[in-house]
């Protein structure tokens, strides 16, 4: 195989984007290496013209000579699906950032490649079909224990119609790379089945029977976004913000306490050490549902601002695979990427290099296309089996100077399901998560009933206009009952938008207690109160807000949770 | 052996052409002009064309000059000698020291693999209520005061590198004007601390090129001393004349400019210096607080704004005080639990107190009657300002912790602060 590569010659290199010129053929979006010395270097076909193509090196590429040599692989940039990626950090291209550092140290060395999954690892197999069953692509031949997980061995993908089972392994324990069925088309073509498959990043996983409407609501344990602006599973939302609003201390909470199956973080382009923080933290954080550390059900893409830029754009789609992967196996997964506006970059870099006419900002025409293929990869998807699974997508965006009508908030706003707009003001006024509950929206419904959230964002909506309205005609402009309606709106924001991300209890509320907490809202919302004077007013929000703080850390149903609920109650009546 | 090519093709901005073989991307060449010999750096290859940047600049260079090839890429000088000295952005001396040459090695190197970085947690204290309580530094952390120009930014990216503890400075000064590389030098001397310091400086009157090799200098050293088991704080300021010299050599190479004339690598540009900011394992760390002068004090600017995203935090300086709101150290939170319990509610509450003060004084300039309320706010406003913003306080961070509980309790109630009533037990002060 090695032997018949096909070959080039450089003769140019601009930035990370190296002209080669070819003897045979080449084809677009295939793997080539660079060689330079002893290293080798990846890359991709991205254009060609004539005898000529362009290839976007993933790696610095300093010391490339013209007239260097690069091979081209005749493979599509792909990973490896197996068992075994579960707790793993890759970096964009899916190498092992751990065993490279156990190998290689503190640095990333250009041109260091290892195998995904690693190799000699054995897996107990249990088959679950029998010679002479017929099976399509995505159906299981059998299933391995990972982690807390039952993984399915599956069917290849990448193979159409009906297949019959000619040959089953037993139960026993096999490598990866060991063969465990032997399968059998109706035109008499035989393939094997191994439990590891190579699947190119850049296109979906479709072995499912249909692709179902996303409806029940993900419970991400966030209070303003279960109750205001709710996430669907198998849907999208994205999370546009300037910097320091708190996109990714967000991204964090949700990767911890959203219900679901399998998360898959991608830091695509952003600060290390959030990555590193990840690291530290998850593998000593336990699930509340299965009671095992965050790292059993989480698998992180990382590739840092530092790092490579073209490997940035195949590290979301490197995540969406794995996504897909898991999803595959009746599974809900969460995709969480942060941050696409780099990922869009380093296609405005690409774009640049090879002089396309640009768009807006430079960015390519092209990119709202590329972004609506990706988010199309979310879904509530029904398995050929019957059982359903889903992939939920949420992408954080960083617009320049924090200005949503940019191209890549613009064009990703038209394709997600949810819109959680994270606010510069409400961030300097230190209100976490800074999500703008009147500015946000979801096309999905929450477990909280609509016409009680209705009823919460009027409020809320009435509260800003008339604060707008104070900064006019000041405090002395306005009545008695419209400064309450002002407290009403404040006080719901602060108790019950507001969280705590840094108070253990505070930091996630399950559904229940949201559906109990925001029933104590409605009554405050709705209750007539009776002030003679704005200040009496002002005091008493301010210390039923004072109460409600503490009882917000407080374990949901405990003894002091309900001492606290009663003097609560007590205040609200004796008002 | 040596080969000189001697027909210079094109000269456009500061970057020539010339017609050569086996060169390689980024290698070192030298150029022989009638004003002297000046270093360049190969930026582009096209078919047998290589594409200079002259660090020198191109002015006198004529299409006969000779140029010759190094086989090398960019290289700097790490050894104790460096120590207490000072260069220019291509790491020539600027002292009238020797030049050095011991103990080379290539300048930006590869990005250190985030398995092996470790959360950082120790805190630099600094003396300043605004960064110690508010917006505590951290080891290895990366951050820039965000300034007008004529903000005393460099006098306070001075007085920090005084106050913190750490083993050794390295200052990249990027068109600065002479006096303040003067004043830097002399503020060094003046604590002692030059002899644990390195200082690479290009000033405004230096060629535009030599300014883009500033950090990488500066930050190939800090890694090397880093490595070595060394506290490293790197100073670069100004990271937007960085930027632009980025956008000077974009434009000459005709690249389709994104956003206000910078090239669409600005982004990954910038991310690749700050993120050499790291804590190594069993190792030192460096630490890298860098001046970012916003032009019109707009922060949407490209400049700022991508290095918003990339930095873990910045300081706003404004009217020579740090601005509370914006401000932002995101590495606090791994050091302000362990310092006091009280640390992270004077935080938030000051703050969030600060800003209704600052909304009283909105409706008190428009005229409108105040408040009790108000009244309380604007005592607390005034005084809050005095005795903690102001750059002139110089008090450890316990101090200014209780000085926060004494200008609670002078104006308010304990319910009005929103405090928990636990943290009220047990400082709020006795009178």
């Amino acid at each position: 195989m090695k032997a018949d590569l096909r070959k080039g010659k450089v003769v140019g290199v601009n930035g990370n984007m190296v002209a080669v010129e070819f003897e045979d053929n080449v084809m677009q979006n295939e793997v080539a290496y660079i060689n330079v010395g002893d290293e080798k270097l990846k890359a991709e076909v991205i254009r060609v013209k004539g005898k000529r193509t362009d290839l976007q090196v993933f790696e610095d590429t300093v010391g490339i000579k013209v007239g260097d040599i690069a091979e081209f692989t005749g493979e599509l940039l792909s990973v490896e699906l197996g068992p075994g990626l579960l707790g793993k950090v890759y970096d964009g291209l899916q190498n092992p950032l751990n065993r490279l550092a156990e190998k290689y140290g503190f640095f990333l060395k250009r041109g260091a490649y290892l195998d995904a999954l690693e190799e000699g690892e054995e897996w107990e197999f249990t088959p679950t079909v029998k010679i002479g069953d017929k099976l399509f692509a995505g159906e299981k031949v059998g299933t391995v224990p990972e982690k807390i997980f039952e993984h399915r061995i599956m069917v290849p993908f990448k193979l159409q119609g009906q297949w019959e089972i000619v040959e089953i392994s037993p139960k026993g324990k096999y490598t990866v790379d060991k063969v465990v069925a032997k399968i059998k088309n109706e035109e008499g073509r035989t393939s094997d089945v191994t439990m590891l498959q190579k699947w190119p990043v850049k296109v979906p996983i479709e072995a499912y029977s249909k692709k179902l409407k996303p409806v029940d609501p993900l419970v991400t344990k966030i209070r303003i976004i279960d109750t205001l602006v709710p996430v669907a599973i198998g849907g999208t939302f994205c999370t546009p913000g300037p910097f320091g609003a708190g996109k990714t201390v967000l991204q964090h909470l949700l990767s911890r306490h959203a219900e679901v199956d399998i998360v898959i973080v991608a830091a695509c382009g952003e600060r290390a050490g959030e990555v590193v923080e990840i690291l530290e933290e998850f593998p000593e954080l336990i699930d509340p549902k299965t009671g095992k550390s965050l790292m059993e059900r989480t698998i992180i893409i990382c590739n840092t601002s530092s790092m490579p830029v073209a490997a940035r754009e195949s590290s979301v789609y490197t995540g969406a695979t794995l996504a897909e992967y898991y999803r595959q196996m009746g599974l809900n997964v969460f995709l969480l990427a942060d941050s696409t506006s780099r990922w869009a970059q380093a296609m405005r870099e690409m774009s640049g290099r090879l002089e396309e006419i640009p768009g807006e900002e430079a960015f390519p025409a092209y990119l709202e296309s590329r972004i609506a293929s990706f988010y199309e990869r979310a879904g509530l998807v029904k398995l050929r089996d019957g059982s359903k699974g889903s992939l939920t997508i949420g992408g954080a965006v960083s617009p320049a100077g924090g200005n949503f009508e940019e191209p890549v908030t613009q064009a990703t706003l038209k394709v997600v399901g949810a819109f959680h707009g994270l606010s510069r003001d409400r961030a300097n006024a230190r209100k976490y998560p800074s999500i703008d509950p009147l500015d946000s929206w979801s096309k999905y419904t929450s477990f909280i009933e609509s016409d009680k959230v209705a009823n919460a964002v009027a409020i809320l909506r009435k509260s800003q206009s008339v604060g707008q309205m104070m900064k006019v005609v000041g405090e002395e402009g306005i009545s008695n009952e419209e400064f309450v309606e002002f407290l009403k709106g404040e006080f719901f924001d602060a108790v019950y938008l507001q969280q705590n991300a840094f108070d253990k209890i505070d930091e996630a509320t399950t559904s229940d207690r949201q559906k109990y907490m925001f029933a104590i809202m409605d009554e405050i919302i709705e209750k007539k109160f009776k002030f003679t004077s704005k200040d009496i007013a002002r005091r008493f929000f301010q210390e039923l807000r004072q109460s409600f703080i503490t009882f917000n850390t407080l374990e949901f149903d405990s003894d002091e949770f309900k001492k606290r609920e009663s003097e609560i109650r007590k205040k609200l009546s004796d008002a | 052996m040596q080969k000189f090519y001697s027909e210079i093709l094109q000269i456009a901005g500061d970057v020539i052409t010339v017609e050569a073989e086996n060169v390689s991307y980024k290698e070192l060449a030298e150029i022989k002009t009638r004003t002297g010999i000046s270093l360049a750096q190969v930026i582009r290859l096209e078919d047998k064309k290589v594409y200079l940047q002259v660090f020198a600049g191109s002015r006198g260079v004529s299409t006969n000059d000779k140029v010759r090839f190094l086989k090398k890429p960019m290289q700097v000088s790490c050894s104790e000698n460096l120590l207490g000295r000072i260069f220019d952005g291509n790491g020539s001396p600027r002292d009238g020291g020797p030049a050095l040459t011991d103990n080379m090695f290539d300048v930006g190197g590869p990005s250190v693999n985030p398995a092996k970085r470790i959360v950082p947690k120790n805190m630099i204290r600094t003396g300043i209520p605004m960064i110690d309580v508010f917006n505590s530094l951290v080891e290895s952390q990366k951050l820039p005061i965000f300034s007008i120009a004529g903000e005393p930014y460099n006098q306070l990216l001075a007085r920090i590198a005084m106050q913190a503890e750490v083993d050794m400075i390295i200052l990249g000064g990027m068109g600065l004007k002479h006096d303040d590389y003067l004043f830097f030098r002399d503020t060094l001397e003046e604590h002692g601390a030059l002899s644990r310091s390195v200082l690479f400086i290009h000033t405004a009157s230096d060629p535009t090129v030599e300014c883009l090799l500033v950090p990488d200098m500066c930050l190939a050293v800090a890694e090397k001393f880093a490595l070595e088991g060394k506290k490293v704080l790197v100073l670069l300021t100004d990271m937007t004349n960085f930027s632009d010299s980025l956008k000077e050599i974009a434009i000459t190479m005709e690249q389709i400019p994104s956003n206000r004339g910078y090239p669409g690598d600005l982004y990954s540009q910038l991310a690749s210096r700050y993120e050499k900011a790291v804590d190594f394992e069993d190792a030192g760390s460096i630490t890298v607080l860098a001046v970012t002068t916003m032009p019109g004090d707009d922060v949407t600017h490209p400049v700022p704004d991508n290095t918003g995203y990339i930095t873990e935090g910045q300081f706003y300086l404004r009217g020579g005080r740090i601005e509370p709101f914006g401000s932002l150290s995101r590495l606090k939170q791994q050091v302000n639990g362990d310092t006091r319990s009280d640390h992270r509610a004077i935080m938030d509450r000051m703050i969030q107190l600060f800003a209704d003060y600052r909304e009283s004084i909105e409706k008190k300039s428009m005229g409108f009657q105040m408040s009790a309320w108000d009244e309380k706010l604007l005592k607390y406003g005034k005084r809050f300002e005095n005795e903690l913003m102001s750059l002139a306080v110089n008090i450890p961070l316990e101090e200014a912790l209780d000085l926060g509980w004494k200008i609670l309790s002078d104006i308010f109630d304990p319910t009005e602060t929103g405090m928990k009533e636990s943290l009220i037990a047990e400082y709020w002060p006795k009178k």
